[in-house]
């Protein structure tokens, strides 16, 4: 995607809650918060998935550990973002930094696998925390504080919060993605052992990306939290970790904005499926399995493909 | 701690491994065959027990019904094996994570769309609903004992198709090397179908098996799918004997843990921290003990392709 066209893309999601507002259809901008919030979480599993090739099946249990950070912060009376928000990218950060140092040690299947086995141990902790509302979950009294004048426990601030937070995250994804470390993090994701050959570290460089991505999946998780006023094991189920990943195949694996493609065509989908039928679930498979079948490479790659015939 | 508790946790850990072994075993074979990740394994199991809890009071035989329950699920999984997931054997392991993702969906929404979304009532045998004493003291329930011949039958039986039979002899070819069995004349898709059919059928089992014990419900195979990816995983890939070891050092382990993890942690820490961190624990531990293995054996305990 140019450039020009990201900034038209920025201007007219910026635009969105004043024209719902006009349509009084304030109720979707929460669901577009909720849009860009997936967003971002799905982009931070684009950058171990797509960037870095790396199958990771347990992204979820970092997105409800920065949810649950901000949660557990805020039942002990801390509020502001500046403090709440950081934190929950650094406790994901910190949790994903042993999880990945031991499971990169593993290859293919198996790294799938031990990735899911610590998300589920991760998941199993807040279930069986009691002192945190366990399997019921948690409630929050209400959403983190940034000051400045902007007021986000009104939905349409906190549409412009989640989405500066998301342009804020592509554009840093954009960079790195240009800057000695993603070109050291793509040759490594193209051929291990030639990487290795040349000299690059190739495990250090996995770990980073793998801790870098959990921070920005820790930051949704916050978002999330704020969001919905409410954080329960459910946000790390491993179906959460699945559907992230479907959002990453959906939209376009290692594509700048296929995760936020993914996160839009996911949810809308089943916005709009859910107002026709209670049944939306088994559209919405039939239409995935679709996907699978006749566009291998997700959707921003597919678009791209026919608008230009080989 | 009494030795009659310890007898008694044993049984149930022996009789929930071996259920975790029959959903094992097919998957261990789909995933070391044909290199594929089938997240709708737990599907298969869900479909299993809702048709049993269907045929059971048409045929008027708990047998009979499982029976048939076995036969339909594995003409469901032969057809889907024939249909749809044929197709992601040459993908790679996101098209197959995403495809099988989809399949959940789908028969989730299916089965609740047939069944509805309310649990469904399965009933144990009138005849094994009674308790045994098996030693002086100790009353076991009659139907849990039966779970455990029927695991261990199922088990043998197993053993003697894979290990014995011609069949058995092109499986372990294709799990050991699928270009080499093919080079070989092996007829891999037809093998491929019969594995399928028969994983299926041992999910059917399982589900009927232990749908009397827990709720015969939507979304009752999310949860053992992973555990028996667990199993799969901590026994090796493609590996019977492995999935064999792993489902019972699961099970006993997953028994064990939620049975005196909890007590331990009683006597070791104050006992505001103790209940949480015993829960926990126990919770936790099979998943401990997967990344355990994994690290300090990354092929598993019985590597299939050695």
């Amino acid at each position: 995607m140019q450039p020009r066209t990201a900034i038209l893309l920025l201007v007219l999601l910026a635009a969105l809650p004043p024209v719902a507002a006009v349509f009084d259809q304030s109720f979707y901008i929460s669901v577009a918060s909720r849009i860009l919030i997936f967003a971002l979480a799905a982009t931070s599993l684009n950058l171990v998935l797509g960037y870095g090739g790396m199958l990771s099946f347990g992204h979820a249990a970092f997105f409800g550990t920065g949810a649950y950070t901000v949660a557990i912060l805020a039942q002990h009376g801390v509020h502001s973002a500046w403090l709440a928000w950081p934190l929950a990218m650094l406790v994901s950060a910190l949790i994903a930094w042993p999880v990945g140092a031991i499971s990169l040690r593993t290859r293919g299947v198996y790294f799938i696998m031990i990735t899911l086995a610590f998300a589920q141990m991760i998941y199993y902790v807040f279930v069986s925390l009691k002192t945190y509302g366990g399997d019921d979950g948690l409630t929050l009294a209400e959403r983190s504080s940034i000051g400045l004048g902007v007021d986000v426990k009104g939905d349409a601030h906190f549409y412009y919060a989640c989405l500066a937070v998301l342009a804020l995250a592509i554009v840093l994804l954009a960079r790195l993605r240009r800057s000695p470390f993603g070109h050291a993090l793509e040759a490594v994701k193209l051929n291990e052992t030639r990487a290795e050959a040349i000299g690059f570290p190739v495990y250090r460089i996995k770990l980073v990306c793998f801790i870098l991505a959990a921070a920005f999946a820790g930051l949704a998780g916050a978002l999330i939290a704020n969001q919905n006023n409410f954080v329960s094991p459910g946000l790390m189920h491993w179906t959460q970790s699945g559907m992230l990943m479907v959002m990453i195949i959906v939209g376009g694996l290692g594509h700048l904005f296929g995760g936020l493609i993914g996160a839009a065509f996911l949810l809308l989908l089943e916005e709009i499926l859910s107002a026709h039928t209670e049944h939306w679930q088994l559209a919405l498979g039939v239409i995935l399995l679709g996907i699978v079948l006749f566009a291998p490479h997700g959707l921003a790659r597919s678009a791209r493909r026919s608008a230009t015939p080989a | 701690m009494s030795l009659l508790l310890l007898l008694e946790q044993s049984l149930n850990g022996l009789q929930f491994g071996l259920m975790l072994f029959l959903l094992a075993a097919g998957l261990t074979l789909v995933f070391g065959i044909m290199d594929m990740i089938n997240l709708a394994h737990g599907s298969l199991y869900m479909i299993g027990a809702f048709l049993a809890a269907t045929l059971v009071p048409v045929t008027g035989s708990f047998w009979l019904g499982v029976g048939c329950a076995l036969i339909a699920t594995a003409l469901i999984g032969a057809l889907l094996e024939f249909t749809l997931l044929r197709q992601l054997y040459r993908r790679d392991h996101l098209s197959q994570v995403l495809a099988t993702f989809a399949l959940i969906l789908i028969s989730n929404e299916a089965v609740r769309m047939i069944w509805g979304p309310q649990p469904v009532a399965l009933d144990a045998p009138a005849a094994l609903s009674g308790a045994v004493e098996i030693v002086p003291g100790l009353q076991y329930s009659a139907f849990r004992l039966s779970i455990i011949a029927v695991g261990f039958a199922v088990a043998l039986l197993l053993y003697l198709l894979i290990a014995k039979t011609r069949i058995g002899m092109w499986v372990r070819a294709g799990a050991s090397n699928r270009e080499m069995a093919l080079a070989m004349g092996v007829n891999v898709n037809a093998v491929f179908t019969f594995v399928f059919a028969l994983g299926a059928a041992l999910c059917a089992l399982a589900g009927a098996m232990l749908g009397p014990l827990f709720a015969v419900q939507v979304g009752m195979g999310e949860n053992i799918l992973i555990l028996a990816f667990v199993v799969t995983v901590i026994g090796g890939i493609g590996s019977i004997r492995g999935a064999f070891a792993g489902a019972l050092l699961v099970g006993a382990v997953d028994t064990f843990g939620r049975a005196f993890l909890p007590m331990l942690m009683n006597k070791l820490l104050p006992s505001a921290i103790a209940a949480d961190a015993g829960a926990t624990l126990a919770a936790i531990a099979i998943y401990v003990l997967m990344a355990g293995v994994l690290f300090w054996k990354p092929q598993g305990l019985f590597p299939a392709r050695a």
